[in-house]
């Protein structure tokens, strides 16, 4: 049993990784737009360098 | 709506018009300040694609005073970040030429943000409740398959520790509105929710102190994160109609053609102020009540009254705001704008119907007003219960409570209804409908008497010519010839129809039109004229008609009807299928309204209908024990739509018409409406059904609880068994 003494903080430190992900993206707006950018991906324009 | 006439949220638009920051009044200065960036709003109906959002933005861009531009694909909008003087019409007619068609949109109006925040907040709450259910869930899974002693008792405190602060800020949502609901002294719903999430919670902690067997902090994690879920739905339902409806209002950006010294500046029409001169074109609604002082015109009133006849209009007579100018430019004192002005007055009234109409208790409510009262009277029977079978032992009386009232959480029946709606207004979105109220799709199947409003509604207010075969082919081509050469209605609707016949028109010379009165020319040095009544020494008729008159010839009249709405005919006969009483109320001339009645098979039509009257109806035929669906467009519609037991009306009609109303009608077709009410009745067999299902679950799994047999691992499966049924049944509809 002594297992889970790394387990079980190891299995909460990964579900708070997601959940502080979902945290960053609901603040930083990545659900306004699910459509375009779908979309956006799609789009060749910045293809072959970054856009300035 | 009042957003629509705020003066606050007018400021935006100043910085577009560079020439008010020349304004003399020291008001209007203190307003304009500063210039400010644009920030602009478009919206974007026809874009749907990868190319369309690289198109739209690379063309914005290339207008030099646009800093930046982005399209929002899911909403269809694009916001545009510019340098101060840059105007919407610039954007738009740049959009029109690479072929995308483009509204201006009053960004003051969209409160997007706002709603955005309770959106994320609740989604914030889910994602948090969620995380922390699959750990606990984890954790339980090892106690459910034989944890014994020390191991037991170490898996519930880290559950405790990761549930207790989870329920305290993902549960906030349940403990305020149950605390409300306390407060006005009713059960609501969530009463029983949030004791059972405490009761839950608090046992569990007395329980793993004392390492007891079981402990519900999975259970109590579980039912928010579900009931959270049910909850997200209901707002979203409601945001998505609230941010539609709220973009048909911010298409209207009102602005007024103020007269001073001389020149026309474009305001903004809650800037302006009694004793203002504004000039109106030919085509523009008035933007204010006022009188005229200069000029002759006619006015279309059909929104504000249902008349579908122009009406004269010259100096000294006194216009209200919302009637569109027809014929000759006028200049107009403003006697009241904004809140003084009658389109105000109207929407106060309509507030006050509002307001005065019996609150419809929703399907939920009546379940929760039987079921509350039920839950709890059932969990404090087993507590009393089992205190006097185990001869006075609390702490099992009060587990066996507790695992009662977990069971018996309306878990499903909190996702019953919402799950339906959103289900039935994504399919009704999809026809054209816009649900504005959660519990108009209920109020909707209930419906038995339907009342259409005339002008505007069943037609589409605009007059086709009916008697050009009665004509001679050469006075034909005269009227051809004067129709061309006028921009009112009739003229153009006349016009239309005689190309459409292939006539040649006449050639005339001398062509000039007189404003509120008709256009005058010359054939063969005869005088010819195509006008009012009056004007061309005509006798005035019941219908809307226009009359010509060649030299010293009799007047010949020609007739016109409104062309019936497409879908109109559809949904009349849809409705009289369906068994449904049907009603014609219109403002419009007898003459006019028995027509149509005849033409759609309408047997009770009423005419000459005061807004007034119009709500006496649907009143009168309400305390006759009817449920009236009304449909109507008018501001002479309002306080009808406004007392119904449902309405619907056109995105064509007016702002206040659309606030009164349940359901907008996105495009122009009326055929969707009669198939709206087959979707309500539907969901309301599916909510129904979904109530059923969750009270099966709960009859077979409450006298296992009773009886002391319910263990958490039990009561995690009733609730995601029964969550899970109620939301593939509402799927389901069709």
């Amino acid at each position: 049993m002594d297992a889970l003494v790394y387990l079980i903080p190891t299995s909460l430190a990964l579900g708070g990784i997601g959940l502080a992900a979902f945290v960053w993206s609901l603040r930083h707006r990545q659900y306004e737009d699910p459509k375009g950018d779908a979309e956006r991906i799609l789009n060749p324009e910045w293809d072959d360098h970054p856009k300035p | 709506m009042s957003a629509t006439f705020e003066p606050d949220e007018m400021r935006m638009q100043v910085s577009a018009c560079p020439a008010c920051v020349a304004a003399p009044s020291a008001e209007r200065l203190a307003a304009a300040a500063a210039p400010r960036d644009a920030r602009l709003m478009l919206s974007l109906p026809t874009a749907h694609c990868a190319v369309c959002i690289t198109d739209v933005e690379r063309e914005l861009a290339r207008h030099p005073q646009v800093r930046s531009a982005r399209v929002n694909l899911t909403l269809k909008r694009v916001s545009v970040d510019a340098e101060p003087g840059v105007e919407a019409a610039d954007l738009v007619a740049r959009l029109a030429r690479i072929g995308y068609e483009a509204h201006e949109l009053d960004p003051d109006v969209l409160s997007a943000t706002e709603a955005d925040k309770r959106g994320r907040d609740i989604l914030m709450r889910i994602g948090v409740s969620g995380f922390a259910m699959m750990n606990i869930m984890l954790l339980s899974v090892a106690v459910w398959s034989g944890a014994e002693a020390a191991t037991r008792d170490l898996f519930h405190w880290i559950s405790a520790a990761i549930a207790l602060p989870t329920v305290v800020f993902a549960g906030q949502p349940f403990f305020a509105s149950a605390w409300a609901s306390l407060k006005g002294r009713r059960l609501g719903m969530d009463v029983p929710i949030s004791l059972a999430i405490i009761l839950a919670s608090s046992i569990s902690v007395y329980e793993t102190a004392h390492s007891g067997r079981h402990a519900y902090f999975d259970a109590a994690v579980m039912l928010t994160f579900f009931l959270l879920i049910g909850r997200y739905l209901d707002y979203r339902t409601r945001a998505v109609a609230r941010s539609a409806a709220e973009e048909l209002a911010a298409l209207e950006v009102p602005r007024a053609q103020l007269l001073r010294d001389g020149a026309e500046v474009p305001v903004p029409v809650g800037e302006l102020v009694p004793g203002d001169l504004i000039r109106i074109r030919p085509g523009a609604r008035v933007p204010a009540d006022g009188e005229v002082v200069e000029g002759t015109s006619e006015m279309d009133r059909a929104l504000l009254t249902g008349e579908s006849l122009p009406v004269w209009a010259g100096p000294g007579s006194a216009l209200s705001t919302g009637e569109v100018n027809l014929t000759g430019p006028l200049t107009l004192r403003v006697t009241a704008a904004g809140r003084a002005s009658s389109l105000h007055r109207m929407a106060d009234l309509v507030a006050a119907a509002e307001c005065a109409k019996n609150r419809y208790t929703s399907l939920a409510e009546r379940m929760a007003a039987f079921y509350s009262p039920f839950v709890h009277l059932t969990a404090f029977a087993s507590f009393l219960g089992w205190l006097q079978v185990s001869g006075g032992d609390v702490r099992l009386a009060v587990n066996i409570a507790a695992a009662v009232l977990i069971i018996t959480c309306p878990c499903a029946l909190g996702l019953a209804v919402p799950a339906v709606v959103t289900s039935a207004s994504g399919k009704l979105f999809r026809k054209g409908m816009l649900i504005k109220d959660g519990t108009a799709l209920e109020r909707l199947a209930e419906v038995d008497t339907v009342l259409f409003d005339k002008t505007g509604t069943l037609t589409m207010g605009a007059p086709e010519p009916q008697n050009l075969a009665d004509l001679a082919p050469a006075d034909l081509a005269i009227a051809a010839a004067l129709a061309e050469a006028s921009a009112h209605p009739l003229a153009l609707a006349l016009a239309g129809a005689t190309r459409g016949m292939g006539v040649h028109p006449a050639a005339l010379s001398d062509l000039r039109e007189v404003p509120g009165y008709g256009i005058e020319g010359r054939w063969q040095g005869e005088k010819v004229r195509l006008g009012r009544a009056d004007w061309v020494g005509a006798s005035p008729g019941e219908t809307t008609a226009t009359h010509l008159q060649i030299g010293a010839r009799a007047p010949l009249s020609i007739a016109f009807a409104d062309r019936l709405r497409p879908g109109a005919e559809a949904a009349v006969a849809g409705f009289l299928a369906a068994g449904k009483a049907v009603h014609l109320v219109s403002g419009d001339t007898s003459g006019a309204v028995s027509a149509l009645a005849l033409r759609l098979g309408i047997t009770h039509w009423h005419a000459g209908c005061l807004p007034a009257e119009k709500s006496a109806l649907v009143a009168a035929l309400s305390a006759n024990g009817a449920r009236v669906l009304m449909v109507g467009d008018g501001l002479n519609d309002t306080a009808a739509l406004a007392g119904a037991h449902v309405s619907i009306s056109p995105a064509s009609a007016l702002d206040a018409a659309r606030t009164a109303s349940d359901i907008v009608l996105l495009g122009a077709d009326l055929a969707p409406v009669a198939d709206a009410v087959r979707v309500a009745v539907l969901a309301r067999r599916r909510i129904k059904q979904n109530f059923a299902i969750s009270l099966i679950y709960n009859v077979v799994a409450v006298p296992i609880a009773i009886l002391g047999f319910a263990t958490p691992l039990a009561a995690a499966l009733a609730m995601s068994l029964s969550s899970v049924t109620v939301s593939l049944n509402s799927l389901r509809l069709k």
